[in-house]
């Protein structure tokens, strides 16, 4: 009787439940943080040992690697100032910049219909959340922070089934919807009519629905066995090991992410729509 | 149960403890081994592993030992289990506790049947439960999900069992018994 109770009250207060995840994410964190080091320095100590053996091979391949993203580096710096002369003309207004806080993926949470993972943060400041910060590896989006406490925060995978992304497509930017399934790779919907996203196009975040900032990179357009567009996302998503969780500032209303109110935003998606809008009258 | 010489034996602040701690020992062995199971080790469907390992041990510990797992306790070990997978809380308490309803119903049949026979019975109750979960989420969510991970489960229970039963059969005779404290 005390669990189906327990069902009743997490249908009706999603917070509540939420305020118990995140204290116990908090309480697992430093936990998984103990003995996710030593997990991790097995793994690159493995590899040390694997290196060793092809060191000078691995020496050539790196310096013929070094030569051509030398080359990549004239290019990209010939383009930035390309770039800025152009601003300048348009008399662009810069983005505001993000505060980020770098995370150790400590755990990976996921339920099965879920996917997640639990990044171990430096204590935040007071009155100041990480929830709704853009999370991403090295290469692309990873997901949103959907649970934050005071040393842990849980980010929702792009992958997961209530992961709703607005992106913007190839260089034109025609808007799409990414939607998690689950899978490994998520899949477009809502894309413009009669004009199907192009094999190899590049996705980037949209602005639209002011959850994410425009133009972050998040995966590459590929058309599955089934001949439906799917993203191949950039992030390393099977091996995560270190966030970057970007706030955007919070004075911009356009990007301001209030969980629980808005459709986009994931943590609203977790609960049905009906439980959704009895939470929004309380 | 309990033999003659061990009922005469003092009862020392030694021997309580250890029988405190072959008493917790299963209780422990669950809650650890769903701690466990979130480590990134890169698994595919790792996840799917969590809840069948719940269902491996409650259906273990309530068809050989039922006092080891409390029925409060299952409850909380499901609460455990929805917290840390984000399923809507407590589905997975409710599931657990009808599990140890069923398994402690069907007790007399099944403690005494051959390996195979349980094993068996709990693949069964295994897929039973995934299916209860993957319904009732669906339900809650609004919205039809994706089947593919009852079967995993189901594949999961079928080859997990065999392995942790083994181990459960040595601390069911060791460090969980209690008789032997």
């Amino acid at each position: 009787m005390a669990s189906l109770g327990a069902v009743l009250i997490g249908r009706a207060d999603q917070n509540f439940s939420d305020h118990l995840r995140a204290g116990l994410d908090d309480l697992l964190a430093p936990l998984y943080q103990a003995v996710s080091g030593p997990l991790q320095a097995a793994e690159h100590g493995t590899g040390a040992i694997g290196h060793l053996f092809a060191l000078s091979q691995e020496n050539a391949q790196l310096r013929e690697q070094n030569a051509e993203l030398l080359q990549w580096q004239e290019v990209a710096m010939a383009l930035q100032a390309q770039n800025n002369a152009l601003k300048a003309q348009l008399s662009y207004v810069p983005q505001p910049t993000p505060t980020f806080s770098t995370g150790e993926v400590v755990a990976d949470l996921g339920g099965v219909y879920a996917r997640s993972v639990l990044v171990a943060v430096p204590p935040v400041a007071d009155g100041q959340s990480l929830v709704g910060a853009v999370a991403m590896d090295g290469r692309g989006v990873a997901g949103r922070v959907v649970e934050a406490g005071g040393r842990s925060a849980r980010v929702l995978l792009i992958t997961d089934i209530n992961s709703r992304i607005p992106v913007a497509l190839g260089a034109e930017g025609a808007p799409a919807l990414m939607a998690g399934t689950n899978g490994p790779d998520p899949a477009l919907l809502y894309w413009a009519p009669g004009h199907p996203p192009a094999e190899g196009a590049m996705v980037l975040t949209s602005s639209q629905g002011g959850a994410f900032p425009p133009g972050l990179p998040v995966g590459v357009v590929h058309y599955d066995a089934q001949n439906n567009p799917v993203v191949l996302p950039l992030a390393n998503l099977d091996a995560l090991r270190v966030l970057r969780l970007f706030s955007y500032p919070q004075n911009l209303p356009e990007l301001t992410p209030i969980p629980h109110t808005k459709p986009e935003a994931k943590t609203a998606a977790k609960t049905a729509a009906a439980a959704g809008t009895h939470h929004r009258k309380r | 149960m309990v033999q003659g010489p061990a009922l005469r034996r003092p009862l020392t602040l030694w021997r309580r403890l250890d029988i405190a701690a072959r008493w917790a020992f299963p209780g422990f062995m669950l809650v650890a081994g769903l701690v466990v199971l979130g480590m990134p080790f890169g698994l595919p469907s790792q996840a799917a592993l969590r809840p069948v390992y719940a269902m491996a041990c409650v259906y273990f510990w309530s068809l050989y030992r039922p006092a080891a797992l409390p029925v409060p306790f299952v409850a909380l070990c499901g609460l455990l289990l929805d917290l840390l997978g984000l399923s809507p809380l407590g589905i997975w308490a409710v599931l657990l506790l009808l599990l140890q309803l069923a398994v402690i119903a069907a007790r007399r049949r099944l403690a005494p049947a051959r390996f195979l026979t349980s094993w068996g019975a709990f693949i069964g109750f295994a897929l039973a439960g995934a299916g209860l979960a993957w319904a009732a989420q669906g339900l809650l969510q609004l919205r039809l999900l994706p089947l593919w991970p009852v079967l995993w489960q189901g594949l999961f229970a079928a080859g997990l069992y065999p392995a942790l039963a083994r181990l459960l059969i040595r601390v069911h005779r060791s460090a969980a018994a209690v008789e032997l404290a």
